[in-house]
């Protein structure tokens, strides 16, 4: 018999480990990114295979050569980054602008906090608004999915841009629903037959992920739904007062990546709330910044910028939003 | 243009103009009125807060110094005797001069003396270790090796060496704040005079167990044979459940207890090499002195 | 219906493998050593000395004040002194050594099979023979049971819960009592309920052994007023608060005793020495204890006197196996590692826990990534993942503001913890600071 082994209790350990729960991530994310090959072609899987090595090996380095401390690169969460900033990409990136992306991402989004947990905003969306901020023409030039491409056009403009494109020249929504440009169904956002970025395309196949992380209690339903239910409740009130100027709830639910957003990114466990309570408070302000954006803004999507702006108000969420204690007496 | 230029500019001006009488006012309405001589006193010690005088920092010690009239009893060791006639004389008080002291590890207990009989797979905390279970070796009062007494050194001046898995001092750092003694959960880490010279003598283990068993845990342990306290000539040396305690106020650094000590727990620090007549005995007691003595 | 409590708690592997295997009795050999204290409060007075002659249930060991508890010989045989004696921690406490010779017992101790049945005992009569037989709360937090029992003035007792949760994964010794000892236990039921005057009790019993809940289901027909109640399984439901809210759905205020909501929590083997002290006159000298493990060849549920080193109860199941990493006494989530194998048992054990090496080591601690999966499992509903990271720092003054009080050290933080942080560790330290329970050695 060896050395017996002593330690305080508990002496056993749940299922849970960092890199299973990361792994549980990225086989959520499966279904969207065969999704995203299927629609995008090779441009999609050069993307995210730039992407996500890029991001490994930004973190080794950084944790190597700079932070001198052991590299974590086995808990998968560069790779997590590096999907989830590939989901935000157009197709059709240029190789140099992926490869940045993933450098802000790893470096400026994560490794200058201290690397993973330490990180006040998702790391992947700090890339993904960067590049937007740096390079708007790149970033905002959608291919159409190969099942859409006609001989005459290879990109086209996101729902969401059409519609604000439209509101601009002083159309209604009924107008440009009917214009040449909207050339496509509800159905079709849902199934991924619009232009887009390559995560943001199919609604089904992200909710398939979705289902997933539930059921594996990777995430708890808190914060999805509670954004879904602020999108759904604000918008529908413009939606009412004023049905020429504002497009329905369900449209934004399917568009701009709002549930690439909400499912995966505003989810992401160091970067949002502790508490159940304050998760739900989180999720609506993200809810109702992203149609703020959406519809007031200059940027015709908004839930990158809804969630890095919660994400800088989650200490105070934390600090007022306490779980209430066991027969807690006031 | 111009214009636009001069009315930003008197704009901003009068703006700022603004501000900066809010400040004023706003400084002067709620100035705390302080003794000067806080700051005085303040700017007169190390600066350190370490908490080695009993205050939660050189700010509320400085504080503490001017409010109270007799500051004999209060003592900065890291500023030590020097600084504290300074401050006396600037407040225009009176301090007595102290022995300067020095942190001494009791347990020599190394790897090699005392044998590691179980794992410890908790937190990474000797007060966790404490609380869970008497420790990993036979000895149930030796050091647990975890360096609770390091992370709380404000001076680095305690490291755990590697090869003994027990802390060492490194005396031109250590300035008896206490911290180590208090963190240290078995009690091992005690504050002795520093001696002439750094010179001081002590018993290097608190094991309070029958000799018999102390010794089993431990080549080197306190068996409370007493024969030390018969070679002592100066009274300096009480046995008390097995263990022999070195008075430092009554010893006279003769060395008799350390040649005559079966299992070399006595350890003697910066002594000069004996003369050639014990050549053997020096040996002997440089291999156990060196665990613990300062490189 | 299947009750539980409502937020926090996490589902371990239940791993009840000797849950078939029937009680039985160890019998005692060599040399007994009883530590006078056996139970939370001031030690117990020692009455015998060197030499002396003890009979098996004989008082050694006069309880000091009202929160102490006797202490009784566990075998018949010679007092070879007392002596401070190491525990399963390694930590030395006295205890009276006795080798043993032969096995009688007090004559005054009703040894028959027989059920008596008879409840005409007043109050009185009940909780003076429970202080008199030494009993202690043998769910492990040893508190004396006479105390429990004695409500506070301007209190009321309304209903007494007995504890047959059992959530600790592995442990079968409560089960295997209510299996096989259940119209004892219902009897001590009654008398518990005469001993605080009320006459409602609930037996919580987790679904796990629905066979236990049949079969006192079956005999509580005879026995008025207990209602068994099944309850999902969930740790920590064995907790007093957690299973007073399964049961009553109340919560017990924040800093109050369990008696602020009107229950009085007792555990089912408490219940059934209750039986055997007042009905028997047999003080608490023996208690059930599992020995299982996964690497075990045979699971035993033992009935041990008291005092028995454990290398007897490792001898019994056939010495120790060689891939074993770890050695339990109690259950996984909160028992204790054991370092020292020549311990005797006290009152409160309740198992012995074989932990095979390559689940005996925590993993690697790695940076909390913030999951929240800790402030989930909490069932006291506090912030583990912060009162560890306070703790950590010796910031106590914090830790008493975000009610590092109210933890009951159940692990759950721990158990769930993705990044294997030791968050109860630390809490528990923090906790004994921030109270000023930590007591250094002189």
């Amino acid at each position: 018999m060896n050395k017996l082994i002593i330690s305080p209790s508990p002496h056993v350990h749940g299922e849970f480990s960092t890199k299973r729960l990361m792994r549980d991530v990225v086989i959520a994310l499966l279904p969207a990114l065969l999704v995203s090959f299927y629609f995008f072609g090779f441009g999609a899987v050069k993307v995210v295979g730039l992407s996500v090595i890029s991001c490994v090996v930004f973190e080794f380095l950084i944790q190597k050569f700079l932070l001198k401390t052991a590299p974590s690169i086995n808990d998968l969460s560069a790779v997590v980054t590096g999907l989830i900033l590939s989901l935000n990409l157009p197709s059709n990136l240029p190789w140099w602008i992926v490869i940045i992306g993933s450098l802000i991402a790893i470096g400026v989004g994560k490794m200058v906090f201290g690397g993973l947990g330490n990180n006040p905003f998702n790391p992947a969306l700090v890339g993904r608004v960067f590049l937007l901020i740096a390079r708007p023409v790149e970033m905002t030039t959608w291919p159409l999915p190969l099942t859409a491409v006609t001989p005459d056009a290879t990109t086209g403009a996101t729902p969401l841009a059409i519609i604000k494109e439209g509101l601009k020249n002083g159309l209604t929504i009924d107008q440009i629903k009917e214009s040449s440009d909207y050339t496509f169904s509800y159905l079709d956002t849902l199934f991924g037959q619009i232009g887009g970025s390559l995560g943001e395309v199919s609604a089904v196949a992200l909710l398939l992920g979705f289902a997933y992380l539930l059921v594996r209690k990777v995430i708890t339903w808190h914060i999805p739904v509670s954004i879904f239910a602020a999108v759904i409740v604000f918008s529908g009130i413009l939606h009412f007062a004023n049905p020429d100027r504002f497009i329905d709830p369900l449209f934004h639910l399917l568009t701009g990546g709002m549930i690439l957003g909400a499912v995966y990114m505003a989810t992401d466990y160091v970067t949002s709330p502790m508490t159940l309570k304050g998760m739900m408070v989180y999720g609506t302000g993200i809810g109702l910044l992203t149609i703020l954006i959406r519809t007031f803004g200059s940027y015709p999507e908004g839930i990158s910028f809804a969630i890095l702006f919660m994400n800088a108000i989650v200490p105070l969420i934390n600090k007022y939003m306490k779980p209430k204690l066991f027969g807690e007496v006031k | 243009m111009d214009s636009t230029i001069l009315t930003t500019v008197i704009m901003l001006g009068v703006l700022a103009a603004m501000l900066a009488a809010v400040l004023y006012i706003v400084a002067q309405k709620f100035k705390v009125v302080e003794d000067e001589r806080i700051d005085g006193t303040e700017s007169m010690l190390p600066g350190a807060n370490c908490g080695g005088c009993g205050y939660t920092g050189c700010r509320s010690f400085a504080e503490a110094l001017v409010k109270t009239d007799d500051i004999s009893v209060m003592f900065c060791p890291v500023g030590g005797n020097a600084a504290m006639t300074k401050i006396a004389e600037y407040l225009g008080k009176k301090v007595e001069a102290k022995d300067s002291e020095i942190a001494v590890v009791r347990c020599a207990g190394s790897c090699a003396n005392r044998q590691r009989i179980n794992e410890f797979d908790g937190a990474a905390s000797c007060a966790v270790m404490a609380a869970t279970y008497s420790g990993d070796t036979d000895c149930s009062y030796g050091c647990l090796g975890r360096g609770d007494c390091v992370s709380v050194c404000n001076f680095g001046a305690i490291y755990i060496n590697g090869e003994t898995m027990l802390p060492e001092i490194d005396e031109d750092k250590c300035t008896a704040c206490g911290n180590c003694v208090k963190a240290c959960p078995k009690l091992i880490i005690e504050l002795r005079k520093k001696g002439p010279k750094s010179r001081r003598i002590y018993v290097s283990c608190i094991n309070k167990d029958k000799g018999a068993v102390a010794r089993k845990a431990c080549t080197v342990a306190c068996i409370g044979c007493a024969a030390c306290r018969k070679a002592c000539t100066f009274e300096s040396i009480v046995i008390e459940n097995f263990l022999a305690y070195i008075d430092p106020n009554k010893c006279r650094l003769c060395r008799k207890c350390v040649e005559v000590c079966p299992t070399e727990s006595i350890i003697e620090l910066n002594f000069p090499p004996r003369k050639p007549k014990m050549e053997i005995q020096e040996q002997k007691t440089d291999g156990a002195g060196s665990e613990t003595a300062a490189s | 219906m299947i009750k539980t409590f409502n937020r926090g708690g996490v589902h371990p592997p239940e791993n009840k493998i000797s849950r078939n295997a029937a009680l039985e009795q160890l019998v005692p050999e060599g040399i007994i050593r009883i530590f006078i204290s056996q139970h939370i409060g001031a030690p117990a007075e020692c009455i015998v000395a060197k030499g002396d002659k003890v009979k098996t249930g004989q008082l050694i060991a006069k309880a000091n004040g009202f929160v102490s508890a006797n202490v009784h010989s566990s075998v018949s045989g010679t007092v070879l002194g007392i002596e401070n004696i190491a525990d399963y921690q390694g930590i030395k406490k006295p205890a009276v050594c006795i080798q043993v010779e032969g096995d009688e017992w007090e004559e005054s101790i009703d040894r028959s099979a027989e059920i008596n049945r008879d409840l005409s005992k007043t109050s009185e009569e009940i909780l003076a023979k429970i202080t008199e037989a030494g009993l202690v709360g043998l769910g492990g937090a040893t508190f004396p049971t006479h105390v429990k029992l004695a409500v506070p003035k301007g209190k009321t007792a309304k209903a007494i819960i007995i504890n047959g949760a059992e959530c600790e994964p592995y442990l079968t010794s409560d089960h295997r009592v209510m299996l096989e000892r259940g119209e004892e236990l219902l009897i001590g039921v009654q008398l518990l309920k005469k001993a605080v005057n009320v006459d409602k009790a609930y037996i919580g019993i987790e679904t796990n052994k629905q066979d236990a809940i049949d079969s006192l289901k079956k005999t509580a027909v005879n026995y008025s007023g207990i209602e068994i109640v099944s309850l999902e399984p969930k740790y920590p439901q064995g907790g007093e608060k957690q299973l007073i809210k399964s049961i009553t759905g109340i919560e017990v205020p924040d800093r109050a005793l369990p008696i602020e909501t009107g229950c009085i929590v007792s555990n089912i083997c408490t219940t059934l020495a209750v039986y055997e002290a007042v009905q028997k006159n047999k003080p608490l000298f023996e208690n059930s204890i599992t020995v299982t493990g996964k690497n075990l060849k045979i699971q035993k549920n033992f009935i041990v006197r008291v005092g028995t080193p454990l290398s007897q109860l490792i001898k019994a199941i056939g010495g120790i196996p060689e891939n074993t990493g770890k050695i339990i006494s109690g259950g996984p989530m909160m028992g204790r590692a054991v370092s020292n194998l020549e311990a005797p048992t006290m009152k409160g054990s309740g198992a012995v826990l074989f932990i095979t090496d390559d689940e005996a080591k925590r993993g690697t601690k790695s940076n909390c990534i913030r999951c929240s999966k800790c402030v989930a499992a909490c069932p006291m509903r506090l912030q583990p993942f912060l009162l560890y990271k306070l703790a950590e720092r010796n910031m106590l003054e914090e830790l008493k503001e975000i009610s590092v009080h109210a933890c009951i050290e159940c692990g759950c933080c721990l158990y769930t913890c993705p990044a294997n942080l030791p968050l109860v560790d630390y809490i528990r330290l923090g906790k004994t600071r921030a109270m000023k329970l930590i007591v250094k050695p002189k």
